[in-house]
């Protein structure tokens, strides 16, 4: 178990060592973000703006227009939500080389409730143009997509996690940027996952498979630009699908994949994920349960398509 | 010595083009563009290092127009500067052009920041001047804040930022003509004092008037003589500065004259109507 906020602090280490001109802004969360161990080993490269997230990506833009690749870090709903504007007009706009790297995504955020649960941000960054949005599903893969972020000149979102989680992938795991990956074939139902839920989706298929249901798993990893190809291959293959997120239903993976299904492949399609509704207080894995983010969820919901088919 | 004689002439030519492109526009915003002119006539054709034939030459000063809607002013002093040619501001505005409503980084020769959103380009100026400290490059950051604009409390958040991190290399001009688009700044949203403000943030403060050439340079000398923290040049102007239907309106904020008005303006300018400093 490790979470991906983990990987994220470990790789801007390495990061700095490797490229002089990599700078890492925080505001006053560099604990929780995980930035404070780049501000240790590389004090230089490293500005703490205080709680001030506006400035935060404004200023991000700025040093990128200097010449910087800079890692900007906060919690996932005050980097998206508080300071959209300046993502959209210091950042986006310009395709400056500003990776916003935010912690705290999701329900899984646990016990500081709603105001705290980001489950909005990735269709607020999904939709600026330039921004390419990638949500890593366990600590090897977040470790690889902050390397391809940075290699990759432009904006990125790159939305973490707080709590630990499974590691599914091992060291020879390759994240290849805009690729979704096939991690169980089906033919009966696909379930389409992002982040902290393709471990969720695992076990359902592995549920699912037990009562006869040929159930595939696919890890979008890359929300955006989103592997329409993949996608729809695996749509073709099994017929029905299911989407799952740790993220409202509107806006985030379930509507990628339903505008790239409806434009492509229609196929009868349940979107598993946060109803159209605030969080709330609670410990992670109550939450998820309590929202319908559990095997058992999925699992319906793989039960209910299929017979839509 | 500087020839501010020659400088005023070149204000002059600035004020024209920012109302022949306005009126050519049927929009924009002169207001607010024509209290900035000797600013930026000052700064482009004395202060900064620009080069023109190499609007991305990477020793040049930088400049942040935080205000972004005061775009012509921008315009009309890099076309003068010769970074385009002043042809292209009859295309202000228009489907196409490089010449966008509020200044673009990516379409326009000589523009160093996109802005237009209120607040955000003096943060985006505090990551230029940090980003030549860390490199340790000797160009220097210059930005025109809107005294109406300080209403964003995104300013203060830079104000701070930039007075924290102690960037000298930031000198940044408070254009204070006193009106925003509803009216008095007092009345819509009190934002003065502004030199106390900026003063109880860390920063040095200066203050002076901002159509007279001679304090514009004095005050941008003493602003590269300060190391430890930015400078802020207070620059009490007049909203519509030279063209007389138009002086401390502020329905003239955002809105073009018409094409006799123009005549008139631009009769009134040529007449010598700007004081332009001592």
């Amino acid at each position: 178990m490790k979470a991906t906020r983990q990987a994220y602090g470990e790789t801007l280490v390495e990061l700095g060592r490797e490229n002089p001109d990599v700078v890492v802004l925080d505001a006053d969360l560099s604990a929780s973000t995980m930035t404070r161990m780049f501000g240790k080993a590389f004090p230089d490269r490293f500005f703490n703006v205080g709680i001030a997230e506006q400035n935060l990506m404004s200023v991000a833009g700025g040093l990128a227009a200097a010449g910087k690749t800079v890692f900007a870090s906060t919690f996932a709903i005050f980097a998206t939500g508080r300071a959209f504007d300046q993502v959209r007009v210091s950042i986006a706009h310009n395709r400056l080389d500003v990776k916003i790297a935010a912690t705290h995504s999701g329900l899984t955020v646990g016990e500081d409730g709603a105001s705290h649960q980001a489950l909005e941000d990735i269709a607020l960054m999904r939709v600026l143009p330039n921004m390419t949005v990638v949500v890593p599903a366990d600590a090897t893969e977040a470790a690889q997509a902050v390397r391809a972020a940075a290699a990759q000149p432009g904006p990125f979102y790159i939305r973490l996690g707080r709590p630990p989680v499974p590691m599914l992938f091992g060291p020879e795991y390759r994240f290849v940027l805009g690729r979704a990956t096939v991690l169980r074939q089906g033919t009966g139902v696909v379930v389409f996952a992002t982040g902290h839920m393709v471990a969720v989706a695992l076990e359902a298929a592995g549920i699912l498979w037990g009562e006869g249901i040929s159930a595939g798993v696919v890890n979008v990893s890359t929300i955006k630009p989103l592997d329409v190809e993949t996608i729809v291959a695996a749509a073709k293959r099994c017929g029905a699908a299911v989407t799952v997120e740790e993220h409202s239903i509107i806006g985030g993976l379930g509507s990628a994949v339903a505008e790239a299904l409806c434009e492509n492949f229609p196929v009868p399609l349940v979107r598993v994920g946060v109803r159209d509704v605030f969080g709330e207080s609670g410990k992670p894995a109550e939450l998820l349960k309590a929202y319908g983010l559990s095997a058992d969820g999925v699992v319906n919901a793989c039960r209910e398509v299929t017979k839509r088919k | 010595m500087r020839d501010t004689r020659k400088l005023q002439q070149t204000a002059r030519e600035i004020r024209k083009s920012i109302l022949i492109a306005t009126t050519e526009a049927g929009s924009g915003h002169p207001g607010g563009s024509l209290s900035s002119v000797e600013i930026l006539t000052a700064l482009y054709f004395d202060i900064m290092r620009v080069d023109p034939d190499n609007p991305r030459w990477d020793g040049r000063d930088r400049f942040v127009l935080s205000k972004g809607h005061a775009a012509p002013v921008l315009y009309a002093t890099l076309a003068e500067r010769g970074f385009f040619s002043k042809d292209l501001l009859l295309t202000l505005r228009r489907l196409g052009s490089p010449l966008q409503g509020h200044p673009d980084m990516n379409r326009t020769p000589g523009v160093d920041a996109s802005t237009g959103s209120l607040g955000q380009g003096l943060s985006f100026a505090c990551g230029l001047a940090l980003g030549a400290r860390l490199d340790g490059k000797g160009w220097r950051v210059y930005a025109v804040v809107g005294d109406g604009e300080s209403e964003e409390g995104q300013i203060w958040e830079a104000a701070m930022f930039a007075a924290h991190y102690g960037l000298s290399n930031l000198t940044v001009f408070h254009d204070w003509n006193g009106l925003q688009i509803d009216g008095p700044c007092e009345l819509v949203m009190n934002p003065y004092p502004l030199d106390a403000k900026w003063s109880a943030f860390g920063w040095n403060v200066l203050v002076i008037d901002g159509h007279d050439f001679g304090q514009v340079f004095e005050a941008a000398d003493k602003a590269r003589a300060c190391t430890d923290k930015p400078t802020v040049i207070i620059a009490r102007t007049v909203k519509g500065k030279g063209v007389s239907f138009m002086e401390n309106q502020a329905q003239w904020h955002g809105k073009a004259a018409s094409k006799e008005q123009l005549v008139e303006a631009l009769a009134g300018i040529e007449k010598g109507g700007v004081s332009g400093g001592a």
